[in-house]
């Protein structure tokens, strides 16, 4: 019989494989530092120079302002008026009820159809279903936004005889079916996780299909089903181009979710390319858009530390 | 602790003799055949399982009898794709057609499963899954029947003043002696245990042997396992599967010492399996 003769490996180019590999993992991660980095520096001199402060104070960007001698102070966003104006709540307000709606709309229709599919649909009907509701993710938000812009908002418009034709509710639902499948996906995860052993104790305990879903596997997937809630609202507050195109845009303080509104990532998209470099309206969008970021990125961390411990729930191990 | 048992068994039986207690017919399954989309899991599978008995199924690996034991408390109904021939009657009625809905049969035949399964609840609403789940509501009762069924579980002593913790803090035995007072709480006459101890300790398995010992007094055990020496301990009948037969079934000690078929002294002595 012929001897086997093994070659040796090569060092060098086990070395650089795994170098080149990790180079491309670091990269994401890097390009993320590098645009924190950035954009916390083009926002720094609403702490710490004075010309902008003068302007936009964190103080000024909060409190109502008394902008004309004697009259009402007031929450303004008219940064381009000759008094500039940079108070934050108007765009505060809008961005909140257009995730308000959205999550009215999105919470309902994604952890709904999470259980249908998880735990009633047939096989073949979950086949279906899931890719369909996931292919909600994958159109384009100004697809979304068009869609709102010119079919949604006649239609609301014409059915409940609305005086301005956009305005909170048509943004919100056209960001909810942008929020949907992230919620869904989370959620059906979560719930189809719950391991068969469990489902199988409480049949055997003589719970019938629906007693199956409602007390034993949606307790036990809650977590994860609040994870998806909660990377949905992140979605929901950090999305632009749908509601740049289908809110108005109008930065007012009102209560009513039937005006307009303009949102601080709409805010962001709309205005930047008209600012001077440097000046303080550069800036306080560059504060606005360090506020999206640490919100969107704490939003997502504790989504993930959320399915973190559910996956370690499910597995039976307590921390 | 071992000894003491048998004494008493012996003395029981006896005593059943002298007065002339036929043991009675509890399950029983007649002509079964079982299917897996086409695949046949069960082949004209004919069994009686008496009252206050234990009957061991054995077996290799994917010979049918956790399919078996699954069938008799309709739990293979759970798998779609699945077909069912033959007949299994509890006290005589037949449980696929004289019943309403599967989950009046699993309240009255309960099952035990290999892995333990508490759910991540509390140790308190784990053993109070199965009421609530059928409707009972009153406080009381249902505190009562939790303390009762760990209390027959043999882990109420380790548990009381924690009944409110993670079922998840108790070790596997634990946790499978809770699983056992689970299906203990909804009242079952039969009770179906699916390898019950195969993932225990040595120590854990013995508690969980004594336990059965002590359940048959009131229930009507089925158990599947792989351990020979535990179906010679725990069973007073034994059953033994091969390719989805059932090749030969009789009374313990005959079936361990003088089996009335080769195949079946060859998987017993070791020779496969």
């Amino acid at each position: 019989m012929r001897e086997l003769k093994f070659k040796p490996k090569s060092k060098l180019r086990e070395f650089l494989g795994e170098k080149f590999i990790a180079v491309n993992a670091m990269v994401a991660l890097i390009a993320i530092l590098l645009i924190f980095v950035f954009i916390f520096k083009e926002a720094l001199p609403v702490f710490t120079d004075p010309e902008v402060q003068e302007e936009a104070s964190v103080g000024k960007m909060l409190f109502k302002q008394e902008y004309y001698e004697g009259r009402d102070p007031k929450f303004s966003w008219q940064p381009n008026s000759e008094v500039p104006k940079f108070s934050l709540y108007p765009l505060f307000l809008g961005t909140i009820k257009a995730a308000l709606i959205a999550m009215l709309v999105a919470i309902p229709l994604g952890v709904g159809s999470a259980i249908y599919s998880s735990e009633f649909a047939g096989r073949r009907t979950r086949e279906i279903i899931k890719p369909a509701i996931e292919m909600l993710a994958a159109i384009p938000s100004v697809v979304l936004g068009f869609f709102a812009l010119m079919i949604l908002a006649t239609f609301l418009q014409d059915t409940f005889g609305l005086l301005f034709r956009l305005n909170a509710i048509n943004a919100g639902i056209a960001l909810g079916l942008a929020v949907v499948p992230i919620i869904f996906t989370v959620a059906e995860d979560a719930m189809t996780s719950v391991p068969r052993e469990l489902r199988d104790a409480a049949i055997a305990l003589g719970a019938n299909p629906w007693q199956v879903s409602i007390t034993m596997v949606l307790p036990a997937a809650m977590p994860g089903i609040a994870a998806g809630i909660v990377l949905g609202f992140g979605r929901a507050v950090g999305e632009t181009m749908i509601v740049l195109m289908a809110s108005g845009n109008a930065a007012i303080v009102s209560g009513s979710f039937v005006e307009s509104i303009r949102t601080f990532s709409a805010t962001i998209a709309a205005e930047l390319a008209e600012v001077v470099f440097g000046d303080t309206h550069y800036t306080v969008l560059f504060f606005i858009g360090s506020l999206l970021f640490i919100f969107t990125f704490i939003i997502n961390l504790a989504g993930d530390m959320i399915l973190d411990r559910l996956k370690h729930r499910l597995q039976g191990k307590t921390r | 602790m071992h000894r003491d048992m048998s004494v008493k068994e012996a003395e029981r039986k006896i005593a059943e003799k002298s007065m002339n207690i036929q043991p009675r017919v509890k399950v029983s399954a007649t002509n079964l055949n079982f299917f897996y989309g086409k695949l046949q899991a069960l082949h004209d599978v004919s069994l009686d399982m008496e009252e206050n008995r234990v009957t061991a199924l054995i077996g290799p690996s994917g010979c049918g009898k956790s399919t078996f034991l699954r069938t008799l408390n309709r739990m293979n109904e759970t798998i779609p794709g699945t077909r069912l021939e033959g007949t299994v009657t509890l006290d005589g009625r037949n449980i696929y057609r004289e019943f309403d809905e599967p989950s009046q049969i699993r309240t009255r035949v309960g099952m035990v499963f290999q892995k333990s399964n508490p759910f991540p609840k509390s140790i308190y609403e784990n053993v109070a899954y199965g009421l609530r789940v059928n409707g009972i509501k009153e406080k009381h009762l249902i505190d009562q029947v939790v303390e009762e069924s760990l209390k027959r579980a043999a882990l109420w002593e380790e548990v009381k003043d924690k009944l409110d913790h993670s079922a998840f803090m108790l070790s596997g035995g634990q946790q499978q002696r809770l699983c056992i007072a689970r299906a203990l709480a909804v009242r079952p006459e039969v009770i179906l245990m699916d390898e019950p101890a195969s993932a225990l300790d040595p120590i854990s398995t013995s508690r969980i042997e004594d336990l059965i010992a002590e359940l048959k007094n009131s229930f009507t055990i089925v158990i599947v396992t792989h351990n020979m020496q535990q179906a010679a301990r725990v069973s007073d009948y034994t059953a033994f599967f091969f390719e989805g037969q059932l090749i030969e079934a009789g009374e313990t000690q005959q079936m361990f010492t003088r089996p009335g078929i080769k195949k079946t002294e060859d998987y017993i002595t070791g020779r496969f399996g």
